[in-house]
């Protein structure tokens, strides 16, 4: 503080505009702003590592969506039976590498001689259809009740955070196990297929919603503090503006981070349930069955083992890599 | 010069302290413990206190974003104490705030645009030469480049988000401004320009100002009476240069010693006259009896425990000098650590 009292204010000879950064903007040419979005966009760019993994999920996106087609064009329909391609004795695959030739690009399984690059195929769309859709699933619902108990506080807040805590400690596995054996194997008039991503979505997306919550919660909590909010109210801003106008904008680059980091996370998840056996049901592929399937045989074809393994583990960190990137970008603080 | 706009009667604050699930209170933090207070039409009053003294939570009351456990509040003689926040609307044109912090009062994701349209759009204020117009000659008025409306806040220096708030209070045109603490996070050579600029639009503007400040000397320049606060109360107010000129209060005499002086000649003397502030203030849950300040007061006695020195005129003080203090300081008083008067320099 040097506004002694002795020091006149109005001596000072400053004109209104006079501040540092005003003088500045004055020779540039570019008048319109930058948004956090164009700078995170930016900064995202120079990012190799994430870059990388962006491509990488894109890529695998890209192959999930198109695996009929690429199935078609350099593999075989994943229930087809290659029975030429196995050893009769052993039931390994004829040749090196489990396998792995012109036209069974990443192998045949043991014993029954499907095709590997289909089936990796398919389960890409499985594992990633399930990642997303519950990825999803868990953002809806942590975001509507982490933002109902960060901003309305109270007893609403005790309940939605008991219950957060509550569905953290649960035995998500276990339920999700009894869950399937009790659930038929086709509602809604879906496949068995397509009836199994439904509840493996509902399971993963249900008790993934409190990480997200969580997550909203505190930085509700966090904004809800905020002048700006103040200055809205004082303005005399209903709540749903404050809700929607000052608080969500703020609210969506952490929710956007923690999605894209949930989603390994379901990866794995869902790669568990069907290694246990209440995932996809045969003769659908997934990675976590094949990984399954290939247990009794991993001595004499590990291939068999190595590639869904090694899919699983590339997707995930890919996932991972893309998803700090972007929280690194976004970061509000690292301007 | 002479009406009140705003009124304050035996205004009390107190936050809950609750504990456990079920929230049972078990204290309270009575940050504004019963205060009167009345902002005139047309001036600025200041209002000074040490961080805590609840200084905020009056402004915040004041603007009835928050309500009052207790007393009253009269804006233009109508009691608002209690209104509830669709009763409030209509009245925010007519009292704004400016806030401390220009990073976090300013939503990053808004251009300036949207930032400074909000006030007319929430209160449905036409606009008759579109709303680009409008905010481009509120940009105008507070001094930045009418061009830099489609900005981010982060584009901009401290002093300049300052002036972006300060636009976004005037948009409504409000009668009366509660700045609380507007200038706290400015370099100090951009303190000076801010000030300046909330005198030129109050000149125009007929504005009303209550200016919140934590150290004298910010508001001495701007304002034409001054309140001093200390643990929820109002210890001291008085006009301008009567209360420079004659402090009554211990507190107040305090708060002035322990303003630096930029003139080396002055430091001198002022530094001989510091009275030092020894202590912390006591919490506000559990508030000293009698006087609060008596905790840290080198004129303290008995009754000062016992009873609660009334806030009204002391000595041959005009009316308009009002002081919270059993023993109010006499001009020419020795006070601790200041030497008599007499002693040469
Ligand atoms: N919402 C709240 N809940 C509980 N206590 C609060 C709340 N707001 C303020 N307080 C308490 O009230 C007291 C006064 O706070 P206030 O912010 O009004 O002080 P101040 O004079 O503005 O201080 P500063 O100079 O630090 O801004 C403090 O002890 C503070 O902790
Ligand atoms: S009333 Fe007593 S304790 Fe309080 S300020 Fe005056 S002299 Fe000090
Ligand atoms: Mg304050």
């Amino acid at each position: 503080m040097s506004l002694g009292p002795e020091a006149s204010i109005t001596d000072e000879t400053t004109t209104p505009t006079a501040d540092a950064a005003e003088e500045r903007d004055r020779g540039e040419k570019a008048i319109a702003g930058r948004s956090l979005k164009q700078i995170a966009w930016r900064r995202l760019k120079k990012d190799k590592v994430a870059l990388a993994g962006g491509i990488v999920v894109i890529f695998l996106i890209v192959v999930a969506i198109l695996a009929p087609v690429l199935t078609r064009l350099w593999g075989h329909p994943i229930d087809e039976y290659h029975v030429d391609q196995i050893d009769p004795t052993l039931s390994t695959p004829l040749g090196k590498l489990g396998g792995i030739s012109r036209h069974f690009l990443l192998g045949v399984e043991p014993t029954s001689g499907r095709d590997i690059f289909g089936r990796i195929l398919y389960g890409a769309q499985t594992s990633l259809t399930v990642a997303f859709l519950s990825a999803f699933v868990s953002t809806a619902i942590g975001t509507i009740f982490g933002l109902a108990a960060g901003f309305l506080g109270g007893w609403v807040d005790s309940v939605i955070s008991r219950v957060m805590d509550f569905l953290l400690a649960f035995p998500q596995l276990l339920f999700a196990i009894a869950l399937v054996s009790v659930l038929p194997d086709t509602i809604l008039g879906l496949g068995d297929r397509w009836s199994r991503v439904l509840v493996l979505v509902g399971v993963i997306g249900f008790f993934g919603w409190p990480y997200i919550g969580r997550i909203v919660r505190g930085q509700t909590l966090s904004l809800r503090e905020r002048e700006f909010v103040e200055a809205s109210r004082s303005l005399g801003a209903r709540s749903p503006r404050i809700l929607f106008r000052e608080l969500l904008p703020n609210l969506a680059a952490p929710i956007l981070v923690y999605t894209t980091l949930i989603i390994p996370t379901n990866i794995l998840t869902e790669a568990a349930l069907s290694f246990l056996g209440v995932g996809i049901p045969p003769p659908n592929p997934s990675w976590g069955g094949m990984l399954s399937d290939a247990v009794a045989f991993y001595s004499i074809d590990p291939m068999y083992m190595i590639i869904p393994g090694g899919m699983i583990f590339i997707t995930v960190l890919a996932f991972n890599l893309f998803g700090d990137g972007l929280r690194d970008a976004l970061d509000p603080k690292a301007r | 010069m002479s009406e009140n706009l705003l009124e304050a009667t035996g205004v009390e604050k107190h936050f809950p302290i609750t504990k456990g699930l079920f929230k049972r209170q078990i204290g309270a933090v009575r940050a504004v413990d019963g205060i009167d207070l009345s902002i005139r039409t047309g001036e600025t009053l200041g209002l000074v206190g040490e961080s805590g003294s609840g200084k905020s939570t009056a402004g915040r009351l004041f603007t009835r974003i928050l309500e009052p456990t207790a007393g009253t509040i009269t804006f233009e003689g109508e009691d608002i104490s209690h209104k509830s926040v669709t009763q409030m609307r209509p009245l925010r044109r007519d009292v704004q705030m400016i806030f401390q912090d220009p990073y976090s009062s300013l939503n990053p994701r808004h251009t300036v645009g949207a930032i400074i349209s909000a006030p007319l759009q929430i209160q449905n204020i036409p606009t008759p030469n579109g709303v680009k117009k409008a905010v481009q000659d509120l940009l105008a008025l507070v001094g930045l480049n009418p061009e830099h409306y489609n900005r981010y806040p982060h584009e901009f220096s401290g002093g300049q988000r300052q002036r972006i708030g300060i636009a976004r209070a005037l948009a409504l045109r409000p009668k009366l401004i509660i700045a609380d603490e507007p200038v706290s996070a400015l370099d100090v050579s951009i303190q000076a320009q801010v000030v300046n600029l909330m005198e030129d639009l109050q000149r125009e503007f007929n504005l009303t100002y209550l200016f919140i400040a934590h150290d004298l000397s910010v508001v001495r320049h701007i304002s034409d009476r001054v309140a001093v606060m200390y643990l929820g109360k109002i210890v001291e107010v008085a006009d301008r240069d009567d209360l420079y000129k004659n402090p009554r209060h211990p507190y107040t005499v305090a708060l002035m010693s322990a303003v630096p002086v930029p003139d080396p000649v002055r430091r001198d003397r002022a530094q001989r006259e510091r009275v030092l502030l020894t202590g912390d203030v006591p919490s506000p849950i559990n508030p000293p009896s009698g006087c609060r300040f008596r905790t840290r007061c080198w004129k303290a006695q008995e009754i000062c425990a016992t009873e609660e020195p009334p806030l009204i005129t002391r000595l041959d003080d005009p009316e308009s000098h009002l002081t919270a203090c059993h023993f109010p300081v006499v001009n020419d008083e020795t006070v601790a650590g200041r030497r008599p008067a007499a002693t040469p320099a």
